[in-house]
């Protein structure tokens, strides 16, 4: 089973061989095609072997050795209730990612198709390596196809777009870089045999903790580099240039897989590891989030590009994903877990429509549809049903997320005040509004345009593309509990997790040895008696 | 016997001056050049070799305690000697096209390499001077071989000026070293256990020699007319086999000559020096559109990073600039490589970076070559660039300079603009005039991929179950004591 992993992860590697020595353009498109199904039925025996009981603890785990004696780097990679699902994600965008490309990249082939299974290499990396430092290498490594993908394949502005792209995030990572290796020294030195340190399974357990000054630095630096990569409201400028200058397949990964990555670090890394200052800036980082929903929705709403209007949805619809994540209770941050899953499927689904339209008419203008619902009838309705999971019909997967993260929010104990949920709310109503306006405006009336009057409906390839999307956006919507079993235990045990080191580590905490502004942010002058109370329920919970 | 077996423990350089002789005189008697090229690399090869048995090979001082040999020298050996070799095989079709091809190129280049080596092994001052001269004097030759274009011209007399300058600064420290301590040899001068005025005043004037020829920021004004100026090929031998060099001399002296008291402050110096020449260098190679002048500041930046490990001061910090160094060689060779070829079309003035617009689908595997090079020095995983910078910094991090670490990556990201910049007019912009490219030739071709092969494979080495080259590293500095004084 061990291997099966690491051959789901690296077989779309490999394929990029096939690739280049294939000699023509329609072998190219197949080989790739072959790879990456493959890497999705393979990734179907990883769920079907899961042990859903045991979620906290990593499965399918590879081990390699130390790279240098005393520093515990090395590859590891591993599934859990996490990740899995996460995974699955990835698995399945890839074929699709590579059908959606069928006929609208010509040139380049070799390059575009090698890039797109870089990429899918790279992703699944990143969601299943455990080892922070190797999770580092494929977080990086992401972003070279992505740039190569939007730089030579991409609209009209694609290179200041790709260039902003790289640097932004590159950054924000480099800045994470320091602290882990701040941080890999650090549980080195708590660690009984190591120097150094970078396991995730040790880093995130109970018995390693992390004064409050240190945990603080380090949480704001980890903190930034996925908070830039989600992206979250101020950081979120890189994303509607990436998106609507990439091809139509950069932005679909780049909307369901790539973005992801922030949200997962933040739950992988920063939830576990920096408990305390987790929960301390929780309810800045609900503000931020609570202003990306609104200001992306407002944003979204006057859009004149139907791809820019989709890519600003996500800010909004991220936005919700972090206010789950730091409401540290089961129930928002199962739905956090499960909106990644949604958003993926629906923006992922949303992007390849609105790939569809441009093939065919190379416009992606608001204004230069309208009521092409009766010339396009099949298209129409996997439109609308996209559109309604992306508002969170009930019925349809965006509801259970969003519902979850809502009430979770709402009952959080760090947010301590039901506005947050309140005002998340607001953006619900705001995205049926652009949804809807948009959905009326480009698909419903008369026929405004002549030109419009020749497009031609989905074909067999197209439909095909779809209909797995949409029918796990039914799925998920009518049995959601067949996707959020994955991670429960997971969940439930990780909250567990942070609670239970938070406390240790005020308690530990030395109010004197600590400078002031640390104590004040941390509320250390409470009765410690409170604190101790609060253990010993958190132990007894456990037990 | 004894000198036999010193002279055993100094064959690669022994090899180079003897190819260098016999190469000068097949150039006076007119020798065919592809000839005098053969012998060149085969000398080297041979180098390589005897290079690579003395890595894995006892540790120790020879020739009276003024050479060091196995450990950190040894491998300093092996990186000028690879520097040399692969220069050597892609300036042969290089020079040809630039009608510069002369037998006694060869010549310099082994002699300087002699110097090189001389340096990187040396134990004692006087060494260090001989080899640093020796280097240099041949250095300053190849910097004027375009002798009638302006820059060439200029690039010669101004790495000579400015470089004798600097040398009069090194000797001038050596003399006041002597002066306080009444030797030049390393061992004696650790000893010492009172630190006077004089000793500070000779260690930074000894720094100071280190400092330019390593082009670090403010002693680095020579850097970018030398590269632009020097033929594509050879200044990649400047870039990185003289600095591989310098560099190991630099951390001999800081491992085995400084004293081990308080107060004599060379690593608050280096992490100053580090720190403007991380941001200067990259700040500057930002707006060059020449390519040569941007991987001269490139080169500029990368001593910074490298000079963060010394400033770390620790076995850690010496194990990462080794890599460093490793790393620097293989991945600056590359990107220098591929320009020469580039170069050695006239269709353009492929110096000039508007002109790589849409080189990437001529020759395309040129064109990855360079991508890959190029993400390597912009320090990307999973290229070895990437490993080198992480153990840099993480030494940096672990002996308490978070500073340098923070410096160290924020540069970093800043820097990836300009190696990007050259990629997206290969590969994103179209070409302003139709033209083709050359056939690069086999050993050029196979020489770069090589390295290419090198890149990827130290990128990814760790996950390997092998022994890795960091570990070959770490043991010098371990198996010997903690302080990292490999041999006695």
């Amino acid at each position: 089973m061990d291997i099966l992993l690491n051959i789901t992860i690296y077989l779309p590697l490999l394929a990029i061989a096939a690739v280049i020595l294939v000699r023509t353009d329609q072998a190219v498109k197949w080989v790739s095609l072959a790879a990456t199904s493959v890497t999705f039925f393979l990734s179907l025996l990883l769920i079907f072997n899961f042990d859903t009981a045991n979620s906290h603890i990593l499965q399918f785990v590879t081990e390699g050795p130390e790279i240098i004696p005393g520093y515990d780097i090395k590859y590891l990679v591993g599934l859990d209730g996490l990740n899995l699902l996460l995974f699955m994600l990835t698995t399945l965008f890839g074929p699709i990612a590579i059908l959606s490309s069928w006929n609208s990249v010509t040139k380049h082939l070799k390059g575009y198709y090698s890039m797109l299974l870089l990429l899918q290499t790279a992703s699944l990396g990143v969601f299943a390596a455990l080892d922070l430092i190797v999770f580092y290498v494929f977080f990086e490594l992401s972003l070279i196809p992505m740039y190569f993908l939007i730089g030579i394949w991409g609209g009209a502005e694609r290179i200041m777009a790709t260039i902003k792209f790289f640097i932004y995030t590159l950054a924000g990572s480099l800045i994470m870089l320091v602290a882990l290796i701040y941080l890999g020294f650090h549980a080195g030195g708590v660690h009984a045999e190591y120097i150094f340190t970078a396991d995730w399974r040790f880093i995130s357990s109970p018995e390693y903790q992390i004064g409050l000054v240190e945990q603080t630095y380090m949480f704001l630096a980890f903190a930034l580099a996925f908070c830039i990569k989600v992206p979250l409201f101020p950081f979120h400028t890189w994303l509607p240039h990436a998106h609507t200058e990439a091809p139509t397949a950069g932005s679909v990964i780049l909307a369901a897989i790539m973005l992801k990555m922030g949200t997962y670090g933040l739950v992988r890394v920063c939830m576990p590891v920096f408990p305390n200052a987790f929960m301390e800036f929780a309810s800045w980082f609900a503000i931020l989030a609570i202003i990306g929903i609104i200001y992306g929705a407002l944003v979204a709403m006057v859009q004149k590009d139907v791809k820019k209007l989709v890519a600003y949805s996500s800010v909004s619809h991220l936005g919700f994903v972090v206010l789950g994540i730091f409401a540290l209770n089961t129930v928002a941050v199962q739905g956090a877990v499960i909106q990644m899953i949604n958003h993926g499927l629906s923006t992922g689904a949303l992007f390849l429509l609105v790939g569809m339209i441009y093939d065919r008419r190379h416009t992606r203008m608001i204004k230069d549809f309208g009521g092409i619902a009766k010339v396009v009838p099949v298209f129409a309705v996997f439109f609308l049903i996209t559109t309604l999971a992306s508002i969170g019909l009930p019925g349809l997967n965006g509801f259970i997320g969003e519902f979850l993260i809502l009430t979770g929010a709402f009952f959080s104990e760090l947010y301590d005040n039901s506005i947050y949920a309140v005002l998340s709310a607001l953006g619900v109503i705001l995205a049926a509004v652009y949804m809807l306006w948009m959905y009326e405006r480009v698909m419903l009336g008369s026929i405004t345009n002549d030109e419009n009057k020749k497009m031609k409906d989905l074909n067999f390839r197209e439909i095909g593309l779809l209909v797995p999307l949409v029918l796990f956006m039914v799925w998920i919507g009518i049995r959601s509990e067949d996707f959020t079993r994955y991670s429960e235990v997971w969940v439930d045990n990780f909250i567990d997790v942070t609670e239970t080191k938070s406390v240790a580590v005020l308690k530990e905490a030395q109010k004197d040895d600590l400078p002031g502004w640390t104590a004040a942010f941390y509320n250390l002058d409470e009765e410690s008696d409170e604190l101790e109370v609060e253990l010993v329920q958190i132990q007894g919970g456990l037990k | 016997m004894d000198y036999l077996y010193d002279l055993n423990t100094f064959i690669p350089a022994t090899i180079a001056a003897a190819a260098g002789l016999v190469v000068l005189m097949q150039s006076v008697y007119k020798v065919k050049i592809n000839t005098i090229f053969g012998v060149t690399v085969f000398s080297l090869v041979v180098a390589l070799l005897f290079a690579l048995r003395d890595l894995f090979g006892p540790v120790g001082t020879s020739f009276y305690d003024m050479v060091a040999y196995g450990g950190t020298a040894a491998f300093g050996t092996l990186l000028v000697i690879t520097g040399t070799l692969f220069c050597v095989l892609i300036s042969r079709d290089y020079l040809e096209a630039i009608d510069h091809h002369y037998g006694e190129v060869y010549a310099m280049i082994l002699f300087a390499t002699t110097g090189m080596v001389g340096l990187a092994v040396s134990n004692d001052l006087i060494m260090l001077f001989v080899g640093l001269e020796t280097m240099s004097i041949c250095l300053y030759v190849l910097a004027g071989l375009i002798k009638e274009e302006k820059t060439g011209a200029e690039s010669a007399l101004k790495y000579f000026l400015l470089g004798a300058f600097s040398t009069g600064f090194l000797l001038y420290g050596i003399a006041l070293i002597y002066g306080a301590t009444g030797s030049t040899n390393y061992a004696d001068i650790t000893a010492l256990t009172d630190i006077s005025p004089l000793f500070m005043a000779g260690s930074a004037l000894l720094l100071v020699g280190f400092f330019f020829k390593i082009s670090a920021v403010p002693f680095h004004m020579w850097t970018p007319d030398v590269y632009q100026g020097t033929p594509t090929t050879l200044t990649a031998y400047f870039a990185t086999a003289s600095k591989a060099a310098t560099f190991v001399a630099l951390i001999l002296v800081m491992s085995r000559m400084m004293p081990e008291i308080e107060g004599v402050g060379w690593t608050q110096a280096i992490s100053v020096i580090a720190i403007i020449t991380m941001i200067l260098g990259n700040l500057i190679a930002l707006v060059q559109d020449n390519v040569k002048r941007m991987l001269a500041y490139s080169s500029i930046a990368h001593a910074g990073y490298l000079l963060v490990g010394l400033a770390a001061g620790t076995a850690d910090g010496y194990t990462g600039v080794l890599y460093y160094l490793f790393a620097y060689t293989v991945m600056n060779i590359g990107a220098f490589g591929v320009i020469a070829f580039y170069e050695r079309n006239q269709a353009l003035d492929f110096t000039d970076v508007n002109n790589y617009a849409g080189l990437g689908y001529k020759q395309p595997v040129m064109a990855v070559l360079l991508s890959v090079f190029l993400f390597s020095l912009a320090g990307i995983p999973p290229f070895v660039g990437f490993l080198a910078k992480y153990y840099v910094f993480a030494a940096a991090v672990n002996a308490g300079h978070i500073t340098l670490a923070v410096v160290g990556v924020l540069t970093t990201a800043a820097s990836v603009y300009y190696y990007l910049r050259v990629m997206v007019f290969m590969y994103f912009r179209e070409p302003h005039k139709e033209f083709d490219l050359v056939n690069p030739g086999a050993i050029f071709k196979y020489a770069l991929i090589v390295l290419c092969v090198l890149t990827v494979y130290y990128g990814v080495e760790p996950v390997f179950p092998m022994g890795s080259l960091i570990e070959l590293l770490t043991s010098y500095y371990t198996e010997t004591g903690p302080a990292g004084m490999a041999g006695p």
